[in-house]
């Protein structure tokens, strides 16, 4: 069985920043019993703030799961995460007993966590306008008014401000992709998860969405991205970590792992993908 | 089909060369069988017109008969009247079937296995007796005091009977309708919505709901035109001032029970006709943002610039690809 133990917290109040993410021990089963997947089999990660971390790994690896565990998209089987300094999903009370939190408070968490998709998953029947307003206005409560101008800003920045007025399926993926990371931003998220943002894109449109992320990046957002550009992870990376069968086989600094790989799993991933 | 100007140059700045002009392919089918239809469409009115046995005299006078209109009036309030009951239990009822909770799954499917395995005529009845079933209504405790007592009759009359009897019915199947339409939604557009922080409520009357009614308004146009019919059916109750039995009870006064027939038959046409174009235009609206070749869905034109592959899917001529990716 998984020790279903919760690590304690980053101690509050010593030196270093907490960081923005910090997950310990993480497991993920999907499914019950024997049959279970066990996809993720205790992962640690930390991500300082206002860095970006790229994690790389054979399709299966885990690495989506993990990212989707980062904002309670997935329920952990074992271990913590926490963003900000906060436990995701639980409450720990002074016995240590762990209590689960209600739904509202978990949608609550999620919002300061921005997420994109592989697929983009614009609302179909709403404008790129309209995308990037709906959080701020419904979640936030934000006056229409507020939002729309903050809205239009987001979208002058990702280099859409004339095609607002458009609905995602009058949008070609690059933009669509683009609007998806307005939308997130429109809710000023501590955090930025990015789940192979490029993947579903043609070649040629890949470009336009990585100068939109590597933009953020320069601005100082703290992102985590699923990516199989190894290019985009040497160029803006400060840290990548490397995952293959539900475990971190190796991460540090871009130069190490991506030019100098010491384990011989990675040494074939990135002989393939280069 | 026109062919742009030749004298005008495209958007892309090139003029477009000669057209090709070419003889269309010959379609001699379409002549003869326009003759064939042309033929049996005026020997079948010509059987109407000529039968005196139809009396279209009766008929005209009957059309505009003040009783006869009134039953319109009531038949239209009995089919909208319980459409919007019902519309508002099924999403219930439908929201409760894919609920977490066991309590309200189960609860929903009791009441739709219940409501479709019944015909609506013995449940219409059955509304009709309630005043007999049970002769007072009260609040208070259950199984305790009664706080206030109703007398059934009076708060459940001919009306509510049928209207409630109409709506229940109803609400069974529209909330598979419902069910399938959310079922329809993309499971990815909810969790988008997830990550932004929005409750589940939420998602639903957003971003879930006005996705699905893209699937939901066509079957439920055409369960408002079956409910126009199914209005006849009150006579159960019973019920006796929708059109149907209005007409009816005409005829049999009259001895003329062919053309009054006819008269409600015309009032039923007539306002299945403007139902059908209420749903076009809500199809049209709900369609909205999803390309189905530019017949449809927009709010406003598309704008010009850079929208070439949305231009081939207007043209109808390519099949859609919601991935389709466009360099602009």
């Amino acid at each position: 069985m998984i020790d279903g133990q919760v690590s304690t917290a980053p101690a509050p109040g010593t030196a270093a920043p907490p960081a923005v993410v910090e997950a310990r021990g993480v497991h993920k089963v999907f499914g019950q019993g024997a049959g279970g997947l066990h996809v993720l089999r205790g992962v640690d990660l930390t991500v300082p703030r206002g860095t970006v971390t790229v994690i790389l790994g054979p399709s299966g690896s885990g690495k989506s799961t993990l990212l989707r565990c980062l904002n309670e998209l997935e329920e952990i089987t074992a271990g913590s995460v926490h963003v900000d300094g906060e436990l995701l999903g639980y409450r720990q009370d002074a016995k240590g007993v762990l209590h689960r939190l209600h739904p509202t408070r978990i949608a609550a968490q999620r919002s300061r966590i921005g997420m994109v998709f592989q697929r983009f998953h614009l609302f179909g029947h709403m404008t790129a306008l309209e995308n990037v307003m709906e959080a701020p206005v419904q979640v936030r409560g934000l006056s229409k008014r507020t939002a729309r101008t903050r809205a239009l800003e987001l979208l002058d920045r990702v280099g859409l401000s004339d095609r607002v007025g458009h609905y995602p399926a009058q949008l070609s993926g690059g933009q669509q992709q683009r609007v998806a990371i307005a939308r997130a931003l429109a809710m000023d998220p501590e955090l930025m998860l990015f789940d192979e943002p490029t993947s579903a894109l043609d070649p040629e449109l890949v470009g336009e969405v990585l100068a939109v992320m590597q933009d953020l990046a320069a601005s100082g957002m703290t992102m985590v991205v699923v990516t199989h550009e190894i290019g985009f992870a040497r160029q803006v990376a400060d840290h990548v970590v490397f995952m293959d069968d539900g475990v971190v086989v190796e991460q540090g600094p871009p130069a190490d792992v991506l030019d100098r790989p010491s384990e011989p799993r990675l040494q074939e991933f990135l002989a393939h993908v280069l | 089909m026109s062919v742009p100007d030749l004298a005008e140059p495209t958007r892309g700045g090139t003029t477009v060369p000669e057209p090709l002009r070419a003889r269309p392919v010959p379609r001699p089918g379409r002549w003869v069988s326009g003759a064939i239809v042309l033929v049996l469409a005026a020997m079948v009115a010509h059987a109407l017109v000529t039968n005196p046995n139809f009396r279209w005299d009766t008929v005209w006078l009957y059309l505009r008969d003040v009783n006869v209109v009134r039953g319109v009036g009531w038949t239209l309030v009995l089919t909208f009247g319980s459409m919007a009951i019902a519309v508002v239990l099924a999403v219930l009822l439908a929201v409760m079937r894919r609920s977490d909770n066991p309590v309200m799954r189960w609860v929903a499917w009791c009441y739709i296995w219940f409501f479709r395995g019944t015909p609506i005529y013995t449940q219409l009845v059955f509304w009709g007796l309630i005043s007999v079933l049970y002769p007072r209504l009260s609040l208070g405790v259950p199984f305790g005091p009664e706080l206030l007592v109703f007398d059934t009759r009076t708060v459940i009359t001919a009306f509510w009977a049928a209207l409630i009897g109409l709506a229940l019915n109803e609400a069974a199947y529209l909330a598979e309708i419902v069910r399938a339409g959310l079922g329809s939604v993309d499971t990815g557009q909810a969790e988008a919505a997830r990550a932004l922080g929005m409750k589940e409520s939420r998602i639903l009357r957003r971003i879930v709901l006005p996705q699905a009614m893209r699937v939901i308004v066509p079957p439920t146009g055409n369960e408002t035109i079956s409910m126009l019919k199914t209005t006849s059916l009150v006579v159960a109750v019973p019920f006796t001032l929708e059109i149907t039995y209005a007409t009816s009870a005409i005829g049999s006064r009259t001895f003329e029970p062919i053309p009054l027939l006819i008269v409600a038959a015309l009032w039923y046409l007539l306002i299945t006709s403007v139902l059908m174009v209420g749903q076009h235009h809500l199809e049209r609206y709900y369609g909205r943002g999803f390309d189905d070749g530019g017949r449809a869905g927009r709010r406003r034109p598309l704008p010009a610039g850079p929208g070439k592959q949305a231009a081939i899917r207007a043209a109808s001529t390519t099949r859609d690809d919601p991935f389709a990716e466009v360099t602009p």
